[in-house]
């Protein structure tokens, strides 16, 4: 028997950058709000002994245990899914700060196009443009909108970047100038400015100078140490929820935090919620939380595991394109690249930043004409500098042996001679794509696993194609001894693809019927639920999905402090 | 019985040219004048990393104790196979050293022996189905159990093609034993292909010379001054902006300790 405890205005399931927003804003306002989070406590000098490639990049340490949960995959629903039991593809964040501990930093606004996409596509291509088996749909809310939600969360996180014409308008400058130009990237620039393009610098959350939050939160600069993706950041430079907005929330006394909890279920009556179930996962001792307002922020993948495990909004049916939950799972496709060997140049490959790099605008969203390509949408052409970690980077050119002699001689040799040239491509939703309950497989607390059933499009493949053949010419101009470029989307392999930007299953929208969530993530079917996160995105556009759901975050905050004064439904 | 005391007879020569083989095939090679077996001796010779001397005459480098440096998994028999397994996959060459005398093996063993080698971050619940090849692995076998099952499956695959165990094999043959295991076409092991032990064979092997010191291998950061890599430092600040190259000794997590 759960034990059950007092009533509280506010409960959020999960303390990343979504529930992190969340309690900041409400706690700030003066609400209570109880923070339930499966995973443990951190702070930031934790992150004093974090340069460890093998434990951190290869052991995950601080993603989520998968002996407790996984997803399931299958490719098409003739497939039998079964789980993923070691980590290969996307990994997936766990604790406190969840994957904002130890993600990149790249911070975008999406494009004004991404949120009206069906309507701007039609208009220019018309109506045949997108195949009757692609759920494309607007978002229910523009650019202009988000916009001041996007100004906020790059002053709360400190973002170092430069405006960039071709994207939406701003209402400020980045709050911090763009990080440094390394001669590495200047290579790329060189080549692009020559080819007519305008590359900037991409914008970031690896602060490139000292920089003190409208919070009063005060961080260090990056220092460039290579250890940022997969890991923390020792100097707080890196914009995490653990040295941003968790602490604000903590200050205010406001927030009671409660890790180690992790919730299984929604309680609800099929409107509305009453609170939520979960399990201390160190003592296997059962909780019942009850609150006004629940708030879902764990992630697209649990967003969407919860809700359907309670019963709660219609689920989504791949047969007839009926139902929600589930709805327009999208990913991205980044499998068009080129690889430069350099045969007597050294670069200081081993420095470098999760969010230190360069890229063009000309190939993203409908900054080019489609008019003769099987596809919309595009992808950002960059290049980047993470800091070669030697586990994990062992390039050779095609061809060469996977061990032995001839291998270690060219993985030794192109060690620090080798860059890149990349595609982050957008990712369109198909109505076979789609997530739901597994009906085998568990997770540790009994609960049914989130199944995900998906492959890559035609309109995914012809992308691919499209940018490789971009990143080749750049690589050309670029003038190394060897290029090799890839150019061929695969199949989706859930050991061997490297995003880790999952999104959709619970999209916003305009109407219920099409979308599970309005404007300010609140749930068409219960109106005290709002659902937070990735998730919301109708389709995924060609750039890191941070930036916009920390916007949506915010709006969110708003949404619910406003549904607290006067219920009902915000839109 | 060799004795603690006539152990340590077998030194360590420090920076000389020894293979692999150099002591591989030092079989009857003579400890405090006892003749001891192949296998014995250049197992002893690796714990040290080097060239085995079999005279009497006095140390001529002083003894390295690294504690590190024992098994807390494999058989020693084990380690030997491990040990010529990874310098197949990483052979010491002009750029410097195999995985041998990284410390590789010590690694592997040391892996194995930790919570990784039982999979206890992996789901692991039931059923197993054979997977489609886009659904990553279903295997039941625990690391541990996997990577011993497939030394023992390489000794075999060697007996049946060649009439004798890995370790006795020219390296040539050792490779060719070794693709076939890559291939997935050297049987099975308990169900599972040689392929999935190979992938695991080589992912150590090079984890074992690039992850820090700490763990086992990647002997005196050897396996990084070998690529310029420096380890860790607290930033890269001013290096990151230069246009030459600038080449850092390497520097280990240890030196992160005391930062508190
Ligand atoms: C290595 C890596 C690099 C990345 N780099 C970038 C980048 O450069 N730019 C970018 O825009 N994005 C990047 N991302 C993605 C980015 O990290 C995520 O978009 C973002 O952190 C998601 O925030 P969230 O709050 O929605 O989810 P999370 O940060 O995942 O937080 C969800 C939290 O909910 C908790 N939780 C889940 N289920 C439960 C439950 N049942 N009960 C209680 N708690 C639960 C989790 O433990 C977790 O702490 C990266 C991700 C990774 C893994
Ligand atoms: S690269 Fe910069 S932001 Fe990233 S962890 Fe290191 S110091 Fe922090």
């Amino acid at each position: 028997m759960a034990t059950k405890l007092p009533k509280e205005p506010v409960v959020v399931i999960g303390m990343g950058w979504a529930g992190g927003i969340i309690a900041s804003e409400l706690t700030k306002a003066g609400i209570k709000v109880v923070g339930l989070e499966r995973g443990k406590e951190r702070k930031m000098s934790d992150y004093l002994m974090v340069h460890d490639e093998l434990r951190f990049q290869h052991r995950e340490e601080l993603m989520q245990d998968l002996s407790k949960e996984t997803v399931t995959h299958r490719n098409n629903s003739k497939m039998r899914a079964l789980p993923m039991r070691q980590y290969g593809t996307f990994i997936v964040g766990d604790g406190l700060g969840g994957a904002g501990s130890h993600w990149n930093g790249q911070t975008y606004r999406f494009l004004p196009y991404d949120f009206e996409i069906k309507t701007m596509t039609e208009e220019r291509y018309g109506k045949n443009k997108i195949k009757a088996d692609y759920p494309l749909q607007d978002w229910g809310i523009t650019y202009d909108e988000l916009e001041p939600y996007y100004d906020t969360f790059e002053k709360m996180s400190g973002i170092s970047g430069e405006t960039v014409e071709l994207y939406g308008h701003r209402s400020n400058p980045y709050p911090t100038k763009p990080m440094l130009k390394t001669p590495v990237l200047e290579e790329f620039e060189k080549a692009a400015k020559k080819l007519g393009y305008k590359p900037y610098m991409m914008p970031s959350a690896n602060l490139s100078e000292n920089y003190e939050n409208p919070d009063g939160i005060a961080r260090a600069a990056c220092q460039y140490c290579a250890y940022c993706e997969n890991f923390g950041c020792e100097y707080g430079a890196k914009a995490d929820p653990v040295v941003t907005v968790l602490p604000v929330a903590q200050e205010t006394g406001n927030l009671d935090l409660r890790t180690h909890a992790n919730v299984t279920r929604i309680l609800n009556d099929g409107t509305k919620a009453t609170g939520v179930i979960y399990v201390d996962a160190l003592t296997g001792e059962e909780f019942e939380q009850p609150a006004e307002v629940v708030v879902v922020a764990s992630y697209v993948f649990n967003n969407a595991r919860l809700l359907l495990n309670s019963g709660l909004g219609k689920p989504y049916n791949p047969a007839d394109g009926t139902g929600v939950i589930g709805k327009n799972y999208c990913y991205q496709v980044s499998s068009g690249y080129s690889t430069l060997f350099y045969n007597d140049r050294e670069f200081n490959l081993y420095a470098g930043a999760g969010a230190l790099g360069i890229e063009i605008p000309e190939f993203t969203g409908d900054n080019f004409d489609h008019a003769n390509e099987n596809f919309i949408h595009g992808a950002g052409i960059r290049s980047t500098q993470y800091g070669n970690r030697p586990i994990a980077n062992n390039n050779v050119p095609i061809g060469t042996p996977s061990w032995g002699k001839e291998f270690k001689e060219q993985s030794i040799k192109y060690t620090n001679s080798i860059l890149q040239v990349k595609s982050q491509g957008a990712s369109m939703p198909h109505r076979q794509n789609y997530i739901d309950l597994d009906p085998t497989y568990k997770d540790a607390y009994g609960m049914p696993l989130l199944r995900i059933t998906y492959d890559y499009t035609e309109q995914d493949k012809a992308l691919v194609k499209y940018m490789a053949k971009v990143t080749r010419s750049i690589a050309e101009e670029m003038g190394p001894d060897h290029i090799d470029t890839v150019g061929e989307q695969a199949p989706f392999n859930v050991n061997v693809d490297t995003n880790t930007h999952n999104t959709g299953g619970v999209i916003m929208g305009a109407e219920p019927e099409t979308s599970a969530i309005n404007s300010y993530q609140q749930m068409w079917d219960a109106e005290n639920v709002f659902v937070v996160g990735a998730s919301a995105f109708p389709h995924n556009s060609c750039f890191n999905p941070t930036g916009t759901l920390g916007a949506l975050s915010y709006r969110a905050a708003e949404g619910i402090e406003t549904y607290l004064k006067q219920g009902g439904s915000l839109v | 019985m060799v004795t603690e005391k006539e152990n340590n007879q077998i030194t360590k020569q420090a920076n000389t040219n020894s293979t692999r083989r150099a002591f591989l095939k030092n079989s009857g090679l003579t400890v405090g004048g006892i003749a001891i077996g192949a296998t014995f001796g250049g197992l002893l010779g690796n714990l040290r990393g080097g060239e085995v001397q079999t005279e009497q005459t006095p140390p001529p480098v002083a003894e390295v104790a690294n504690p590190n440096v024992a098994l807390m998994f494999f058989t020693p028999d084990e380690y030997q196979t491990t040990n010529a397994a990874v310098e197949r996959i990483f052979p010491e060459g002009e750029n410097g050293p195999g995985a041998m005398e990284l410390n590789a093996a010590i690694y592997i063993d040391h892996q194995l022996a930790s919570q990784w080698g039982v999979n206890a971050k992996d789901y692991r619940l039931g059923p197993f189905y054979k997977p489609e090849p886009t659904q990553g692995e279903q295997i039941k076998l625990l690391r541990q159990d996997l990577f011993r099952l497939g030394l023992k499956r390489l000794d075999n695959y060697s007996n049946e093609n060649y009439e004798r165990q890995f370790l006795d094999l020219e390296a040539g043959e050792q490779d060719d034993v070794l693709a076939a295991f890559e291939e997935g076409k050297a049987g099975s092991i308990s169900g599972v292909s040689t392929t999935e032990f190979f992938k695991l064979l080589r992912q150590l092997t090079l984890e074992g010379v690039y992850a820090d010191p700490m763990y086992g291998g990647n002997k005196e950061m050897l396996g990084w001054e070998m690529r310029k890599y420096p380890g860790t430092r607290m930033g890269y600040i001013n290096e990151i902006q230069k246009k030459d190259f600038v080449e850092l000794e390497p520097n280990s997590l240890q030196s992160h300790m005391g930062h508190s």
